[in-house]
């Protein structure tokens, strides 16, 4: 049993590899059920984000589906965790293709996975929503992606608009050292000088890190007038601790990454006062009534809350609102994904818990100013701020 | 022989294939398979461990990937430079690195498989930061392009192919003898009269060289590339799948890369309790098949031979 | 001046943070020429049950305090009696890959258990900063560091001074001599786990009020605590609490004298100079040779 025996053994296991792969696929929209494809990291270090975003499709697919499905047929999703790792997302993209014959895609929760994946849709021919924020996603415009998630680019514009109207000249920054870090600190770089702000300091921090009062040292040396901190929990929790300790009298901004109720339980005492943009899904209460979005929000929150006994964040509206954009645009297509993708491109002025959406050939984010809100924390509750 | 069962055997898996799916799955395996295959030639057959093996993978990815989206050069043209750009900087790494050894080696290489990452992340200007990088044209050979997904299988299985002649005659060799005696004594070696810094530096470069390959067509199979892939959990994969498999085993790089490949995709039934069922599955593999799949898979069958033989002969005794 | 004086707090903090895990890496070598990459893990469980005993069941500090470090180093018990014993021949690389299993294992089950959102604590007493020339200084660091030291200098005296600490230096030294000398080398080697992950434990303890904790924040630490062993020398006490200073000031110093976002990679860049002039690390007896 030496080089034959070897040889032998590795064949019959290559071909049981072989037979283990090539179960036959199941194929198609298999009877009267239209499937949807999901890809969400619901584990690893971004599952903040694909975790509810998992929850808020199904949790929508089953509404739509209580409600007698899309023209009689039933919804049906087939949910892949990516882990945040783009290429287990190229592979479960390939399989809610190919094997489990998906209508559409919804997700990735990341700017990197979902980059990953736009060159498969465009070439399969297959509408993919994204749930990530990265402005690079949807411009320049690819026909068959779109987006349900906030651009950096307004959540930056918010965060200057108010910096702005308190006569604040001189910033620093500090961004997370990922994907939504770098968005963030490009945006802001390249927006500052539209609305007369000098970045005087610009810091970075790793995801995982337990102290940040080094590169606040070096940004308070610079003099800022206010500090913006781009990240996602838990780092900017730890940013506002250490704000704290080293007593900086400026304002602190945070980024829409942190809106989650789980931030002022991580930060304590010391969230007391900061300013962040969030989508309006953290204040709806406090909208006023005229609001057309108020309804949305408040049955999202409801029924969200009821059903899996946690506290809503923004980031499962992001899946929510792509799978009733989707829903909308399926009627009466008959499940042809060229149909689809044309009427996904004309929906205006449909209300989602994210914004109101408005896509249009050159548009496939479709979000306006109205996505966004600059809250304050006080008493440990988000306060909306008027604008 | 065994080569030419193998060729045969992925010409058929390649006709007898038809979803996307697969291929995609397949190809991966094969890229993963270069990975481990380089690794293994260091760790198994010369004894050097390295736990920044991803560095050379992404090294050869980002390459590749500036020269064509940047400065549109052709991907045949990138290949040579992406190769020779991660073999240079291999040899100046090793230079002082395979001085050290044992854990020492392992931080050592885990050191510079982190600076790698870093300056990947930082240079955003040609490498797109972390957001990663876009617009990566595919293959192709002539008018010919190779995207579809049973022309990326070729590719990278032939590709791969290759690799095993190029490895297996290696080990086969004066070299290969050379490197297994530095894997059992580096001082017998030297006494011997083999030249084993020299050996190892270049057997270092080699495994640089098939890291950098792998890179290559990742970034051009999938059109793609962000830091996250080539980051220390890629090296520690890629580590996992060469003693998985088996050390010093060539077909063991490949049963070590199908499993670890394979593994998460077969376990997405367990949804949350996915990472302790892998984690498991690792502990259990190591502890009871401590030699690696293919080695301890063969004694199992050994054994149950023997076991089966041994009754016959004392009937006829 | 201030700003310098800021770094080093900075440094020594997150420093004092990596000593402790470099301590439960260094120990669990010098009985048993063992790396465990699943340290970072025993870290994150510390962490993790001292949040739920103290701010969760509202256990006093101490009691708190000793029931986490207890059952954390049942857990290092569980798993040298259940996987690293059984391997047969084992190959140091083997037992490795066995350690990134468990730590992949325990990342998991500490999932399912905390969930994946991360967990904060109040601070172990008063929270206002010292301030020492316009620097602050969290009365966390000083707790960390006090801890750091006597911890070290109880390993100092275990290992010197008693009859147990010999015993085990003598199994890592020649695991069959000792056997031959009546020492009972397998409780040995089950006691260097129990410390080793008990000493982890402390870590996460210490982390817990300053830092957020959640599920995977095993993996960053244990490679730091890692690093700050290997550069202080495997197997020398005084030498994971001396590169486990030297890489948080490094860390501390690179965001202040270069960039941020550079900083790892000028810490590991030192790093390999270090190892490079000095291969055993700084207060490391020999090269050892492993593999």
């Amino acid at each position: 049993m030496s080089v034959k025996g070897r040889s032998v053994l590795v064949c019959v296991l290559a071909l049981a590899v072989g037979m283990l792969l090539s179960v036959s696929p199941n194929l198609g929209r298999a009877g009267e059920v239209y499937r949807i494809g999901g890809v969400f990291a619901v584990t690893g270090p971004s599952s903040f984000l694909g975790d509810p975003e998992k929850k808020s499709l199904e949790l929508a697919i089953d509404e739509i589906n209580s409600r007698g499905g899309i023209d009689g047929r039933r919804l049906e999703a087939v949910i892949y965790d990516t882990e945040g790792d783009p290429t287990k997302t190229v592979l479960a993209a390939n399989k809610l293709i190919s094997k489990d014959g998906v209508l559409a895609i919804i997700g990735p929760s990341l700017t990197p996975t979902t980059l990953a994946i736009i060159p498969l849709a465009e070439k399969e021919k297959i509408p993919l929503i994204s749930c990530a924020a990265g402005i690079k996603i949807t411009e320049p415009v690819k026909p068959w992606v779109f987006k349900t998630a906030q651009n950096d680019m307004l959540a930056v514009a918010t965060i200057y608009e108010h910096i702005q109207k308190k006569g604040i000249k001189k910033i620093g920054i500090l961004t997370v050292d990922n994907a939504f870090g770098e968005s963030g600190k490009e945006q802001l770089l390249a927006q500052a000088s539209k609305y007369g702000i000098e970045v005087v300091q610009a810091e970075g921090f790793g995801a995982k890190d337990t102290d940040m009062t080094a590169q606040l040292t070096k940004i308070r040396s610079a003099q800022p007038e206010a500090i913006v901190c781009w990240g996602t929990n838990p780092g900017p929790a730890v940013v506002a601790k250490n704000v704290k300790q080293m007593n900086l009298k400026v304002p602190l901004y945070q980024s829409h990454g942190v809106a989650s109720p789980k931030f002022i339980e991580l930060a304590g005492d010391a969230a007391e006062g900061i300013l962040l943009p969030t989508g309006k899904i953290l204040v709806a209460e406090q909208l006023p009534e005229t609001d057309p979005r108020k309804s949305v929000l408040k049955g999202y929150i409801e029924q969200f809350e009821k059903r899996f006994q946690m506290p809503v964040s923004g980031f499962g509206g992001y899946a929510y609102d792509a799978m009733y954009l989707l829903a909308e645009a399926m009627r009466g297509s008959n499940g042809d994904r060229e149909k689809i993708r044309d009427a996904l491109e004309k929906i205006k002025g449909h209300p989602g818990v994210t914004g109101t959406f408005n896509f249009s050939p050159e548009d496939h984010n479709g979000l306006g100013a109205d996505a966004f809100v600059m809250v304050e924390i006080q008493g440990g509750k988000w306060k909306m701020l008027t604008p | 022989m065994r080569n030419i069962l193998f060729a045969v055997a992925i010409l058929l898996a390649g006709l007898g294939i038809s979803s996307p799916y697969h291929f995609q799955l397949l190809t991966f395996i094969g890229i993963h398979t270069l990975l481990a295959l380089g690794l293994n030639m260091l760790m198994g057959y010369a004894g050097q461990i390295s736990l920044g093996h991803a560095a050379f993978y992404g090294i050869g990815a980002y390459t590749t990937a500036i020269l064509t989206a940047h400065f549109n050069w052709s991907p045949w043209l990138a290949l040579p430079a992406a190769l020779f750009l991660a073999v240079l900087i291999a040899f100046l790494v090793a230079l002082p690195m395979l001085k050290l050894s044992g854990y020492y080696l392992g931080m050592g290489t885990l050191g510079f498989g982190m600076i790698t990452y870093v300056l990947i992340r930082e240079w955003s200007g040609f490498t797109g930061g972390d957001s990663g990088l876009v617009g990566i044209p595919p293959l192709e050979i002539g008018p010919v392009s190779l995207s579809s997904g049973r022309a990326c299988f070729y590719v990278v299985w032939g590709t791969v192919v290759l690799g095993f002649i190029v490895c297996e005659r290696l080990v086969n060799s004066r070299v290969g003898r050379a490197l297994r005696a530095i894997h059992d004594s580096e001082q017998a070696a030297c006494a011997m009269g083999i030249n084993t810094a020299q050996l190892k530096i270049s057997v270092f470069m080699l495994s640089a060289f098939l890291a950098a390959l792998a890179g290559f067509l990742y970034a051009h199979l999938v059109s793609f590339i962000s830091p996250n892939t080539f980051d220390f959990l890629t090296s520690i994969r890629i580590v996992t799948m060469v003693v998985i498999g088996g050390m010093a085993s060539i077909w063991g790089s490949l049963l070590g890369a199908t499993l670890i490949t394979l593994l998460p995709e077969w376990l997405h039934i367990f949804s949350d309790y996915e990472m302790v069922v892998y984690g498991l599955v690792l502990m259990v593999i190591m502890i009871f098949l401590p030699q690696g799949l293919t080695r301890g898979l063969l004694d199992i069958y050994e054994r149950s031979k023997r076991r089966a033989g041994v009754p016959s002969t004392t009937a006829k005794g | 001046m201030q700003e310098f004086l800021q770094y080093l707090f900075s440094g020594v903090t997150n420093g004092a943070i990596y000593a402790v895990i470099a301590l439960g890496f260094t120990m669990l070598y010098k009985s048993t020429g063992l790396i465990n990459f699943a340290q970072g893990e025993f870290v994150m469980l510390g962490a993790l049950s001292m949040i739920t005993l103290w701010s969760g069941f509202e256990l006093s500090l101490p009691l708190a305090f000793l029931l986490t470090i207890a059952g954390v180093s049942v857990v290092g018990i569980i798993l040298e009696r259940l996987a690293i014993r059984s391997v047969r021949k084992p190959h140091p690389i083997v037992l490795i890959i066995i350690t990134i299993g468990a730590s992949i294992l325990l990342r998991g089950v500490a999932m399912l258990g905390w969930g994946k959102d991360a967990h904060s604590s109040p601070a172990f007493s008063r929270n206002e900063p010292f301030e020492v020339a316009g620097a602050t200084l969290l009365p966390q660091s000083l707790w960390i560091l006090g801890i750091v030291l006597v911890i070290v200098t109880a390993l100092h005296f275990f290992t010197r001074g008693t009859l147990t600490g010999k015993a085990m230096q003598a199994c890592a030294i020649n695991k069959r001599a000792a056997w031959l000398l009546g020492i009972p080398s397998e409780t040995m080697v089950l006691l260097a786990f129990a410390m080793s992950a008990g000493m982890g434990a402390v870590g996460g303890i210490l982390i817990a009020p300053i830092s957020m904790s959640s599920y995977d924040m095993g993996m960053t630490l244990g490679l730091k605590g890692f690093c700050a062993a290997m550069l202080g020398g495997l197997g020398s006490s005084w030498g994971a609490v001396l590169g486990g200073l030297l890489l948080g000031i490094l860390e501390a110093l690179g965001v202040g004298f270069f960039s941020s976002s550079l900083k790892d990679g000028i810490a590991f860049l030192l790093l390999l100079l270090i190892l490079y002039v000095r291969p055993a690390g700084i207060l490391g007896a020999r090269a050892v040779h492993r593999f």
